[in-house]
């Protein structure tokens, strides 16, 4: 299958690259740049002109839900609603039933993964057994399954010495770790960031210190045992400080965001809505804004979705008895599109949070427009916009963004030179 | 799920009249005022010989407990049997919800069997605005205490017992004390005091027990207790549980009442007409001695009386703001 792209802006922020040029495609990969190779004979022409070629987006946290929890997502439902959202590659975390803690539910997700997934699909392993962390899992067998990187989710190790154990460990065999920081003691029963909104909404508080003191933490354990990691899921300007911190003084550590928490803050649990309802907590504007000058300075090199679908029931309760999370992924791309609409970021940086920045982060082989690469492209339109949830493959409807009108719009994806979406909408310009 | 509607609060009526009672947020002092005075006129009926009005004859009062309650349970059915309405009262905590039903499910089977009205105990915060907005919006709902986010009602016999004994709130100082952090009713009586006028608000405890960003409330914090009660007119004192010293909140009952336990001497530095106030039960000898409790300042029992008539008022108001509603509703759909 050989593609020419006509006449779209090429963005590729890994090589710098931001021209206006054709693109062609050949047997999966980028075949030429600008000029056609010597013969090239289009089976497919795509329409670029007024669009936006860039690599296609590498989102460091799509929860697929598969195995276990197929009522809130599959890999089928959730990859198709991520290529919608203009990303090609994804990783998905540990938090599975049975827990990604061993290599049989490694290749159980690859493998159907390769069936039905419209996008690549990168597992993170679990770094204990069970989640439960106290006893190391696999690694060295679990990365030869398949799995990128090693997390333990939001639960913490029953004590430093386990953590700084498998952090030596991981370190060993050079495995890069993906660490959430969140202290479970001085966040045990919390609901909501402590400040006047928890407050006034009586929702017990999870202090910015439950972020602070674990990253602190981590950070020390990390530097002594010299192993990768990256922070995920950053929610609190201070901890983006002190990721500036560790990376100024040399350590080699990378950090992501979630985009909602670049969007909301806890002043959105105003009316107990559970679709807010996300752990860690929406925090202050403060944290917002120091989170958006994070990633615009780069200290936060990559933007996630930290997709999280659920269904129906599990957030048609008391704010309290409610999953968090939030499903957004389908709009990845116009989420992210509204930082550039807020002068925040030019185009180039903002792809580069979205693609060579989370690939580098976890060493993954893509998220580049470069000649022999594989072609996982997006195409879209920044002039035009997407009406959130007028499409919607994502079975977790549980998104607050649903019913805005966002910037951006996505035309196509492609992920190894196949069309892997191809939106069928009128033109919203 | 939809949002809020911002032009209407989800507790009003499209006239601006209450047809839910979740909370005191957003509520103008007018719908306050109007609250006090109606249970004015119905302490008249408590104290007449035959206690009865007819005003929710005919219709059905669901009283929804998920957590335990003895006061504000018995009030909230006297109030209803004396606006003559049929009363059910449920503890879903024993019940339902150990067979696995889920809040949405029971009130659902509540609703069928066509209850007007639900008045909701539960230990989450939010937790009736979820019923309100998400499973019952026709039914009124009543908000007996959610969490540690409101206990309206709580709110409004407090100050119908402030009004009542002090005349208005314009020229008061209130001090509450004691685990702020956790009170439901704190929160509810610091937001009516503001919407009712009152320019002195304190707020008297440890910081372990004052939760972050009072400053909202317009309340002035204090950690000492002497210096909060100075010259103050009402003093409301709030339960401490136990639970507060196993979760490192205060090292004992002991140090807790030596600090902040009101005693005759401490009741000394507040005005010579002061009011002791508590929501009850009172424990007696870890927050208040039992000489105040039971001492001329204290209008504790006056407290039970008056949420009796709070509750026939909020009752009476929500039903009939419900049926405007549903009257609106209705024309809307003859118009279209």
């Amino acid at each position: 299958m050989r593609i020419h792209i006509l006449g779209g802006r090429l963005i590729d922020p890994a090589s710098g690259l931001d021209q206006r040029a054709d693109l062609y495609i050949d047997n999966g990969r980028i075949a030429a740049i600008a000029n056609a190779p010597a013969g090239f004979a289009a089976d497919e022409t795509l329409d670029a002109r007024g669009l936006v070629v860039a690599p296609g987006l590498v989102d460091l946290s799509v929860s697929l839900r598969e195995p276990g929890y197929s009522r809130k997502g599959t890999i089928a439902s959730e990859t198709l609603a991520a290529v919608a959202g203009g990303v090609t590659s994804l990783c998905c975390p540990p938090e599975t039933n049975p827990v990604l803690d061993t290599p049989a539910v490694a290749e159980l997700i690859l493998d159907r993964a390769r069936e039905s997934a419209r996008t690549k699909v990168f597992p993170i392993g679990a770094l204990s057994k069970e989640l439960a962390g106290e006893q190391l899992a696999e690694l060295v067998t679990l990365r030869d399954a398949g799995c990128v990187a090693f997390g333990n989710g939001l639960v913490e190790f029953s004590d430093t010495r386990s953590l700084r154990r498998a952090l030596e460990y991981a370190a060993t065999f050079d495995l890069c770790v993906v660490l959430h920081s969140q202290d479970r003691d001085l966040a045990v029963g919390g609901l909501a960031h402590e400040g006047a909104t928890a407050s006034f909404l009586g929702l017990a508080g999870i202090p910015e210190s439950a972020e602070t003191v674990a990253l602190a933490r981590q950070l020390l354990l990390v530097e002594e045992a010299g192993v990768r990691a990256h922070f995920s899921q950053l929610s609190s300007a201070r901890g983006a400080q002190m990721i500036a911190e560790a990376q100024a003084r040399g350590l080699p550590v990378t950090a992501d965001v979630a985009m909602y928490q670049l969007i909301l803050t806890d002043e959105a649990l105003r009316d107990f809505s559970s679709l807010y309802h996300v752990q860690p907590p929406l925090r202050t504007q403060a944290d917002r804004d120091g989170l958006r000058e994070a990633v615009k300075s780069g200290v936060i090199s990559a933007i996630a979705s930290h997709h999280q679908p659920h269904e129906a029931d599990a957030k048609q309760a008391p704010f309290g008895e409610t999953e968090p999370g939030i499903s957004s992924v389908d709009i990845l791309l116009p989420l992210a599109m509204t930082l550039v609409r807020d002068g925040l970021l030019d185009l180039p940086t903002l792809l580069a949070r979205l693609s060579c920045g989370p690939a580098a982060a976890l060493r993954l082989p893509v998220g580049q427009l470069a000649v022999g690469a594989p072609a996982d492209l997006l195409l879209f339109d920044p002039e035009a916009s997407t009406l959130a949830g007028e499409n919607w493959f994502s079975k977790g409807r549980n998104c607050p963004f649903i019913g805005q009108q966002l910037p951006g719009l996505v035309h196509y994806t492609l992920l190894d030179g196949r069309i892997g979406y191809r939106a069928h909408h009128g033109s919203h310009r | 799920m939809s949002p809020t509607d911002a032009k209407r609060p989800l507790q009003l009526n499209d006239n601006g009249q209450l047809r839910h009672f979740l909370s005191l947020d957003g509520l103008p002092r007018e719908l306050l005022d109007e609250i006090l005075d109606t249970a004015d006129s119905f302490l008249e009926v408590g104290a007449r010989a035959v206690k009865k009005v007819p005003l929710l004859r005919g219709k059905t009062v669901c009283n929804v407990f998920f957590e335990n309650s003895t006061r504000t349970r018995t009030t909230f059915e006297l109030a209803a049997q004396r606006l003559s309405a049929d009363v059910i009262t449920l503890n879903v905590s024993t019940s339902s919800t150990s067979k696995g039903e889920t809040l949405f499910d029971t009130l659902r089977n509540l609703e069928a069997m066509a209850a007007d009205m639900f008045v909701v105990r539960h230990a989450e915060s939010g937790a009736a605005h979820f019923i309100a907005e998400h499973v019952c919006p026709d039914v009124a709902v009543i908000n007996g205490g959610d969490g540690r986010h409101a206990h309206p009602t709580q709110g409004m016999l407090d100050m119908l017992t402030i009004r009542r004994h002090k005349g208005s709130f314009e020229n008061l100082s209130v001090a509450i004390v004691g685990d702020i952090l956790h009170s439901r009713v704190a929160r509810s009586d610091m937001l009516a005091l503001k919407t009712l006028g009152c320019p002195d608000i304190r707020v008297i405890g440890p910081q372990t027990l004052l939760p972050a960003g009072l400053e909202q409330y317009g309340v002035r914090v204090f950690h000492d207790m002497q210096e909060g009660l100075a010259g103050v007119d009402v003093i409301i004192m709030l339960r401490l549980q136990r639970e507060r010293m196993q979760s490192g909140l205060l090292p004992s009952q002991g140090e807790f009442y030596r600090l902040y336990g009101l005693t005759s001497q401490r009741l000394a530095l507040a005005s010579p007409t002061a009011i002791v106030m508590h929501p009850g039960p009172i424990n007696r000898g870890v927050e208040i001695e039992s000489a105040v409790a039971d001492g001329s300042h204290s209008v504790i029992l006056n407290q039970v009386t008056y949420g009796i008539a709070i509750r026939m008022a909020v009752l009476s108001m929500a039903m009939s703001g419900q049926a405007t509603q549903r009257q609106l509703n209705q024309d809307v759909e003859e118009q279209n």
